[in-house]
């Protein structure tokens, strides 16, 4: 660093989102004063395009070579200034942000304190930004290749745009099918759209899309890398089926010992189904799979004399020995798209979910109604002994919604919809069911939701306004206690059949994806994304993006919508074949260091190794890292006997001066 | 110890979760005392140990660390690091006579807002408890 420091300090107003708590000239003046100042300037709004200007001209004008930008969080424009400052001709990497509106004007009242802190910071910056080094950012290739986790609507939107573009995707499905909660809804609101009808063309489709590999019944081991080069390691679990040679015919499963004694996943328990399985009958793969936690022969090492599903494959399919088989690839970018979880209603034993037979979840159905279901699309219920049909019907919302004794404090956005959809399909099937909706809001948002709405009320279905306290059951009644808020008048309602309207949790399995690519939790403890307003389908990972429910409760079209946004996201380095990485990483004085190797321990990317140099005439070992591969975390310079080995931007000797500033004003 | 004492504080956040967090408590308009000045270091991991006695020494009289929560490191592995070195450096400040209520460590996520306030009413309760850092303070320099 030969040329001498001139900095240049830049206080924003941000509007009066600063200025009321910092008084910004004050700070300027004080700045004017610190050493290696040149300029200090304050601006309404210093990222606009005058503001930026302002600091480009006196870049030119006064030879600026460091620039202090004091306003907001660097999360949110460091990469404004620093494009800004790189156009005006110097290196990117002399930008030091000083945080005085999320970290001080936004949480401090009293102007004093905050004008007094704001000086520090903006000290503080000056004192690092002296010392500030050029960096180079390199650009390396971008594998052209997408992973998508999870292959409900959300996954499969976004594999097909992808795929589309051109560009390899994998497809990741935990289960043995596609399709994911979307294949298990009857229809649709509020168009009523047959669920199956519209997603089974887009099962089928990537399924038999050259540019996707399909990989139903496989979970994500291990991700490794960054942005364009993530090394992907994925389990496919063993089927017990052979891929290749199974046809789908399904007399396995016919033939099967413990044929309709398993409770189907995809109707919610209330099917049954064999060992050997395919979850519904338009599954994507249509391959079968055997269940090991529920076939004979797995579990017992015996099925009879011979397992029978073997017995009466003509294709020779059914493969005991079957192991998982682990696969290895690399792509540039990955899509999240795991999903929910609905609610667990039995959470709620004031509702008797656990109890009666009677009180059913939303989901539940869902599965009644359909045609495919259980029960052929015929709604019925066991009254007791007999078998019949439902003619006093309760649906309740905001089960495990806004709801903060079970710690979901949300809305689920669908269930006021879904709820009204069902009590119109309802109203379809028994004509003359009394059907009764209990609501604390209705929230119908959507396009087409409010007219939907409004036709299924006049469709002589009730809407009471009260959050039941308790059913019970009286007789061959289930008794819904609640009171009605709008008259004041405490009921007592007796019914048929209750239909819990439950809403969309965090699935149970998340902490394994979060553990998988270091994903963040909002407080809702779905995944958090990068911004909540401007970066909504990123991550705060580079290269890693989210689509669907697992981000948040979303409807069909807002899933779809954020599918299609993670998609053309993910595909900018996939189209650009390159990636810039990150310059901040690690480097190493090999003239101080020991050759101890306590980095090469530390570094959780293997980044690090020891190589071995000629020191004045000796073979000495001493650290070297690979700048592909560090991430600039920085650890191993915390453990360095010598510190040799140090992150650049974020030297001891950046860091030092910062400390002194903030510490020796007192 | 006089009242109207206000204790200075450095804290080093990772910029991950709880640079993240205390950027979401700004965003909420959550208010808490301005005693705490922040460093942002990528990783909780590479807050050095000799940091925390540095700033103690330029004329800290409270210092706070604060990372993802352990388990949720951006870095896999560096809020263990930390917790460890950290850990070991509270001890040997107590070992050597400095009040441990001078030092914190925490875990604050970029959803805990709310969080982010209560550590910092914490940490500047305890050091205005523990009352001005009088220990072996460095000479003081302007550079």
């Amino acid at each position: 660093m030969t040329e001498k420091p001139k900095v240049g300090v830049y206080v924003c107003h941000c509007g009066i989102n600063i200025s009321a708590t910092v008084d910004v000239d004050a700070v300027a003046e004080y700045a004017q004063k610190l050493p290696n100042v040149v300029v200090a300037r304050t601006y309404s709004y210093m990222c606009s395009d005058p503001g930026q200007s302002l600091i480009k001209n006196d870049i030119r004008e006064l030879g600026l070579n460091r620039v202090v930008v004091a306003s907001c969080s660097p999360r949110m424009h460091e990469p404004t200034f620093r494009k800004a400052i790189r156009e005006a001709g110097i290196n990117p990497y002399f930008l030091e942000m000083t945080n005085i509106r999320e970290q001080c004007s936004w949480v401090h009242e009293d102007k004093e304190e905050g004008t007094a802190k704001a000086k520090k910071l903006v000290k503080a910056s000056v004192a690092k930004a002296r010392l500030l080094e050029a960096l180079e950012s390199k650009e390396v290739d971008a594998e052209p290749a997408a992973l998508i986790i999870g292959a409900g609507i959300a996954g499969i939107q976004a594999a097909l745009d992808i795929a589309d573009a051109g560009f390899k995707v994998y497809l990741v499905e935990k289960t043995p099918s596609v399709g994911g909660r979307m294949a298990q809804l009857d229809k649709t609101f509020p168009t009523l759209d047959c669920s199956a009808c519209i997603l089974t063309p887009k099962m089928v489709d990537c399924a038999s899309h050259p540019n996707i590999e399909l990989m139903s019944y496989s979970e994500v081991e291990k991700v490794d890398g960054f942005i364009g080069n993530f090394d992907v390691k994925v389990r496919k679990k063993a089927r017990y089926v052979d891929f290749g040679k199974c046809t789908g015919c399904g007399d396995c499963a016919a033939e099967c010992r413990v044929k309709d004694r398993i409770p189907s996943e995809f109707d919610q328990g209330m099917g049954k189904r064999s060992a050997i399985y395919l979850p519904f009958p338009q599954a994507v793969p249509a391959k079968y799979t055997i269940d090991p936690e529920s076939c004979l022969f797995l579990t017992r090492g015996k099925c009879g004399k011979n397992p029978k599903c073997q017995e009466v494959c003509r294709a020779e399919a059914i493969n005991f020995d079957q192991e998982d088989e682990i696969v290895e690839f690399k792509v540039g970018a990955i899509i999240v798209a795991t999903g929910f979880d609905p609610f667990d209603a039995s959470r709620k034993p004031e509702y008797g979910y656990a109890d009666y037979p009677n009180v059913i979840t939303g989901m539940e159905m869902e599965r009644l109604v359909s045609a495919s279901g259980p029960t052929g699309g015929k709604v019925k219920v066991f009254n007791s002994e007999e078998e019949i049909e439902p003619k006093e019907i309760a649906f309740i919302n905001c089960v495990g919604s806004r709801d903060k004794s079970v710690g979901n404090e949300y809305c689920s956005r669908v269930c006021c919809m879904y709820t009204a959809k069902q009590a119109h399909l309802i109203r379809d099937k028994i004509p003359d069911a009394n059907i009764r909706v209990y609501y604390i809001d209705v929230r119908a948002f959507g396009k087409g939701y409010e007219e939907f709405y409004d036709r299924v009320r006049r469709e002589n279905i009730r809407y009471i306004r009260g959050n039941p306290s308790e059913i019970f059951k009286r007789g061959n009644k289930l008794v819904v206690k609640v009171e009605d808020t709008l008259t004041a008048t405490p009921l007592e309602d007796e019914v048929d059949l209750v239909v819990l309207g439950v809403g969309l949790e965090p699935r149970a399995d998340m902490r394994q994806v979060m553990d998988l690519l270091r994903l963040s939790q909002s407080p809702d403890r779905f995944f958090l994304e990068a911004h909540p307003k401007l970066r909504p389908v990123d991550t705060a990972t580079e290269g890693i993006f989210l689509a669907g429910c697992c981000q948040g409760p979303k409807d069909i079209p807002d899933t779809v919508a954020q599918a299609k946004a993670a998609a053309s996201s993910a595909m900018i380095p996939l189209a650009r074949g390159k990636v810039m990485i990150g310059a901040q990483v690690a480097t190493v004085n090999e003239a101080t260091c020991r050759g101890c190797g306590f980095c090469v321990n530390i570094c959780p990317y293997t980044a690090i190794e020891l190589v071995t140099v000629n020191r004045f005439g000796n073979e000495v070992e001493v650290a070297r890292v690979n700048e592909a591969l560090c991430k600039g975390c920085g650890s191993c310079s915390a453990a360095c006997l010598s510190d040799s080995i140090q992150p650049k931007s974020f030297r001891d000797r950046q860091i030092l001066p910062q400390i002194a500033a903030l510490g020796a004003m007192k | 110890m006089s009242a109207d004492y206000e204790p200075n504080i450095v804290a080093f956040l990772c910029n991950w979760c709880s640079y993240a967090g205390a950027d979401l408590a700004g965003t909420s308009r959550v208010h808490y005392p301005a005693n705490v000045q922040v460093i942002r270091v990528m990783c909780s991991g590479r807050v050095n140990p000799l940091y925390v006695m540095n700033a103690l020494q330029q004329g800290a009289d409270g210092v706070l660390v604060s990372g993802c929560h352990p388990g949720d490191c951006h870095y896999m592995e560096g809020n263990f690091r930390a917790r460890r070195r950290l850990g070991m450096l509270k001890s040997l400040m107590e070992f050597v006579g400095v009040d441990p209520r001078r030092f914190h460590m925490s875990w604050v996520s970029a959803s805990e807002g709310h969080k982010w306030k209560e550590v910092v009413e914490k940490t500047v309760e305890d050091a205005r408890e523990a009352g001005p850092f009088e220990g072996f303070r460095r000479q003081q320099i302007d550079w």
